[in-house]
């Protein structure tokens, strides 16, 4: 017995050699978007402490956190999947799921990870521990026609909303039982681009390309349907040229507010959550891509597309205007606050950096070098719903 | 008006597989503008995303001039915008020819 127990003894302390006990809540990951790199980085030493290569086609990849922060799973154009372990700075797992991939989700209990697929269109739930496939839902709006999917979300019940781009609906699976998914199926309106679910996991919102406006649904009375809002925002106008898509998973909601990005237009649109009418619009230097808010909402970050894509407009919410515009970097495709929002980090795609802001003074306070990131995904998204 | 748009754009192809390629610097600028900016729908590698794939073997049994006209105009009701503002009419036909041959890294 005595031996059996100093022989776990030495296990042990072998096994803590080396590494220390430390937690996930200041860590996250940098998408390097053309080599398939991941750095690992340290929001606190605002350092980078690991760099993991063979993660296939990263353009466009995403993330999502297991709930302990531990685990990242990354979701690659190629249809790859693969989970990274945080602390060990390895990869644990990696499977090839589909040809054409988008991103992907975490369900509320964290045991399922659902990707959404454009080829073949549709998503595929896989156990979060494993990452066995355990079911999918194909995207066949109409008998053999399948549609890209946009806008995957989770929300409570393990249920999950998304977009049908050529369907022109929304529809929520629900994978209470993970290999017998059920789903529901909403008219939503002209090709919807993107996706997203409010802070509370209530409402599901879909900007339409297709048309003006925005589809809703209420996922506590789904039953009464997707409906319109913002119809018409841009009020017949011709629209300008769209170089590339908004993303709306950022949600931003400040003081009772939505700020969202106008399709064709160079404006912030400013909806009331509560009747879900626009009550202002502010305009800004180009076609928005991401409208994120500071985590205490007081101020709303804004990047651009193409060909406006080294600025950034800062609103401040209270003044309802933008107070800060700048040009901090070459292809700014991303951003992502520290968790109560202190400091921002940018990705600067052509300048091959990551640049850390103060969110008070607007001064750059570091850099950390990267092979044309990307997507910013710190481990505080394990608590968020819709992220 | 579409017919003229299709003339218009036959002299394009016309002129881009004449003399007047792209020197080697803006080459590299076009490729670069191909890769990342078009990328962010038709995907990095050109294989697609919400945008159609651009690979040889997807464009093969396409008229190029139709593909120039489509870079160069965009194709309305549908999220392809026109880029005209960035390029020239040849440089689209040379974007073409190299998309259609497989294109530079």
């Amino acid at each position: 017995m005595r031996l059996i127990l100093s022989f776990l003894l030495a296990l042990f302390l072998a096994s803590c050699a080396g590494s220390q006990v430390r937690g996930t809540g200041d860590l996250g990951l940098i998408i390097e978007r053309a080599s398939g790199h991941v750095t690992l980085v340290d929001t606190t030493t605002r350092q980078p402490y690991a760099r993991i290569g063979g993660l296939g086609d990263l353009s466009h990849a995403s993330a999502v956190y297991s709930r302990d922060g531990r685990y990242a799973f990354v979701f690659g154009r190629d249809g790859g999947l693969t989970k990274i372990d945080m602390l060990e700075a390895k990869v644990v797992k990696r499977v090839i799921q589909s040809g054409n991939a988008i991103g992907g989700s975490i369900s509320q209990d964290g045991r399922i990870v659902v990707v959404q697929n454009y080829t073949p269109g549709g998503i595929k739930a896989f156990d979060a521990e494993t990452l066995e496939l355990l079911s999918e839902v194909p995207a066949e709006y109409a008998p053999g026609k399948f549609s890209k999917v946009v806008g995957l979300a989770d929300s409570s019940g393990n249920r999950f909303a998304y977009a049908l781009f050529e369907g022109g609906e929304i529809w929520v699976s629900d994978f209470s039982n993970p290999r017998q998914p059920k789903t529901q199926r909403f008219p939503a309106g002209s090709q919807p681009y993107d996706g997203l679910v409010t802070p509370d996991g209530r409402y599901f919102l879909a900007g339409l390309f297709g048309e003006d406006g925005v589809a809703m649904l209420d996922l506590w009375q789904p039953d009464k349907g997707a409906r319109k809002i913002l119809e018409n925002y841009g009020r017949g106008q011709e629209k300008l040229p769209v170089f590339k898509m908004p993303h709306l998973r950022g949600w931003s909601v400040a003081q009772g507010k939505a700020y969202l990005p106008a399709i064709g237009r160079h404006e912030v649109l400013v909806v009331d959550v509560a009747t879900w009418k626009e009550v202002g619009r502010i305009p800004v230097r180009g076609q928005p891509v991401f409208v994120m808010a500071r985590p205490d909402g007081r101020q709303v970050w804004v990047n651009f597309a193409f060909p406006d894509n080294g600025k950034m407009d800062v609103i401040d919410t209270l003044a309802g205007k933008v107070i800060h515009a700048f040009e901090p970097g070459k292809g700014i495709l991303h951003m992502e606050f520290t968790p109560r929002g202190e400091n921002v980090w940018l990705s600067a795609r052509d300048d091959n950096k990551v640049l850390i802001y103060d969110t008070t003074t607007f001064t750059r306070i570091g850099e950390i070098a990267a092979d044309n990131p990307s997507g910013i995904f710190f481990t505080t998204r394990a608590a968020r719903i819709g992220f | 008006m579409f017919g003229n748009k299709l003339i218009f754009a036959l002299f394009l192809v016309s002129t881009a597989t004449g003399a007047s390629e792209p020197d080697a610097e803006r080459q590299k600028e076009l490729v670069r503008l191909v890769r990342q900016d078009c990328g962010s729908c038709h995907g990095m590698t050109l294989q697609g995303g919400l945008g159609p794939a651009l690979l040889p073997a997807s464009l093969h049994d396409k008229p190029p001039e139709g593909l120039v006209a489509t870079i160069y105009f965009g194709r309305p009701g549908t999220p392809m915008p026109p880029w005209k503002q960035f390029m020239s009419e040849a440089e689209a036909g040379w974007i073409v020819k190299k998309l259609m041959s497989g294109f530079p890294q």
